[in-house]
């Protein structure tokens, strides 16, 4: 009888390069990094002068919240953000949507965007202190300026993606023109619409900070500005840490927002 | 509502795409293009609904469509056009909307549409959750919704996988038995031609002409249990294309 053929399992190659959600190694290395810097603040391995302890930083934060002019820091920042980047992002997408639509607002108006684009506006704050004032009018302005731009850039992209058959499925059934850019090309842009908003908030926040060193009584960026000019690192800490928070609460919200709005995806 | 092609002739820069196409298609009858890909179906289809205007030549309606007809030529796509962000519901609306209609009308049209489709369960569904056939018969019944003269169907059932696609087919056949609708119908599968139309237009390679044109009279729901008698119109128009799509499958693109 001939020698069966030699058996042997197929060896598994396959698996790798996917991501699978852990929802707890995040925290869980924020939470190690934070005990880290305080044990060796505690230590004395990291010099008070160099890094205050996270411990140093919560006391600061609290010193602020209890004297109530975490408020007053607070909703003058917010006020800022809230309207420079509402009144940049209307003007974007209006701008984006007519260049988006638009071979002649295309050809006039794109070159122009992109070239103001790639100028940090708060290269221009000293302009807008000219023209809107040492006020609030200059802080906003370079806030709606900062915004505008990555807006328009982000609609008019989406408009160009938005699926060419459907458009024509619209002409197809004799719908009108205002009909389709609102029922068809909007929502089809959205998703691009949403994930402008996020650089451009992101954006606005930067803004914000900036401007609000070169000049204001109250805001975030002042109490980081004063607190870096009297070497008080703990306050400037807390400072950071609360654009920081700043910047997570504006990407959860627009995380809800587009939860809610791209539910069909 | 008849429609007539007159000397159509159509061309992209110095490409011919179409030359000398003179068609009729009478109420009430199916009539099916075939030809190799790349030879100007679905531009001849886009001429006759209005998407495209020709160089030359003109497409005819005659006679009034019929009355209550809200959009006359109503396509039917390859690739269903249904809005991903509208339900089966929303997806029919929105080619209502623009008319002039009472939101009671509109909702009444809406539930006989998908009644007639069967697909009045699926009405809060969206798109993605549907299967390919699905998505075709609720781009069938937004198609019905119109109450077209003329269905104008671009590879209605191409991007459908065989066993769909002959269930789609017998829906079809069961609504012409029904509702004796008008179609001009493209595709490059034979078989559906054969079992589908009443007249088969065979264009030849680039630039589209009129080859030959095969009336079949054979009833269509009589088709499906007579196929051996059909197989040798089917294998004549195969003859006819046969050597066309040789060559066609061996142009280079933009040629």
């Amino acid at each position: 009888m001939p020698d069966p053929a030699p058996r042997q399992t197929v060896a598994y190659r396959g698996g790798g390069f996917v991501h699978s959600p852990k929802t707890l190694t995040g925290p869980v290395v924020f939470v190690a990094l934070l005990i880290i810097w305080e044990a060796g603040s505690r230590l004395g391995w990291i010099s008070p002068l160099v890094l205050p302890a996270p411990s140093e930083a919560f006391e600061a934060f609290r010193e602020l919240l209890m004297s109530g002019l975490l408020w007053k820091h607070l909703s003058a920042s917010l006020q800022r953000l809230v309207t420079g980047w509402i009144s940049g992002t209307i003007l974007g997408v209006m701008a984006g949507l007519a260049i988006g639509l638009s071979s002649h607002i295309r050809a006039g108006l794109l070159p122009l965007v992109s070239a103001i684009f790639p100028i940090p506006k708060i290269a221009l704050l000293p302009l807008f202190v000219i023209w809107f004032g040492i006020g609030e009018g200059a802080k906003t302005a370079t806030i709606l300026f900062g915004t505008f731009f990555p807006t328009v850039i982000a609609v008019y992209g989406g408009v160009d993606n938005v699926d060419r058959s459907l458009i024509r499925m619209g002409q197809s059934f004799g719908m009108k023109p205002l009909s389709i850019v609102i029922k068809i090309i909007l929502p089809g842009a959205l998703p691009a619409i949403l994930s402008g908003f996020r650089i451009s908030a992101s954006i606005a926040i930067i803004l914000l900070v900036a401007a609000e060193m070169i000049g204001a009584e109250y805001g975030v960026g002042a109490y980081i500005l004063l607190a870096g000019s009297l070497m008080a690192t703990d306050q400037l800490i807390a400072g950071v840490a609360i654009l920081s928070m700043m910047g997570l609460s504006v990407s959860w919200l627009i995380g809800r927002v587009e939860k809610a709005l791209l539910r069909w995806r | 509502m008849d429609l007539s092609l007159e000397n159509i002739n159509h061309s992209y820069g110095d490409l011919t795409v179409l030359s000398d196409i003179n068609l009729d298609i009478r109420q009430g009858q199916i009539v099916c293009i075939i030809g190799p890909s790349g030879c100007g179906k679905s531009t001849l289809l886009r001429l006759i609904g209005g998407l495209e205007r020709p160089d030359r030549g003109d497409v005819f309606q005659i006679g009034p469509p019929p009355p209550g007809s809200l959009n006359p030529l109503t396509f039917i796509f390859q690739d269903f056009a249904l809005l991903p962000w509208r339900t089966v519901e929303g997806n029919v609306s929105l080619v209502l909307e623009d008319h002039n209609l009472t939101a009671s009308d509109r909702h009444r049209i809406i539930t006989d549409v998908l009644t007639r489709t069967n697909l009045i369960s699926f009405k809060e569904a969206f798109p993605r959750q549907l299967s390919g056939g699905m998505k075709q018969r609720v781009a069938i019944a937004r198609a019905l919704s119109v109450s077209p003269a003329v269905l104008l169907m671009d590879e209605p059932l191409s991007a459908l996988d065989s066993q769909t696609r002959e269930l789609l087919m017998d829906d079809l056949v069961g609504l012409w038995d029904r509702e004796n609708f008008t179609a001009c119908y493209v595709t490059h599968n034979l078989a559906e031609a054969v079992r589908l139309g009443h007249k088969i237009v065979v264009l030849s390679r680039r630039p589209g002409q009129i080859r030959e044109v095969v009336e079949i009279d054979m009833p269509l729901q009589d088709r499906k249990d007579r196929m051996v008698e059909l197989d040798a119109r089917q294998r004549h128009l195969w003859g006819l294309l046969r050597d066309e799509a040789l060559v066609a499958d061996q142009e280079l693109m933009n040629a």
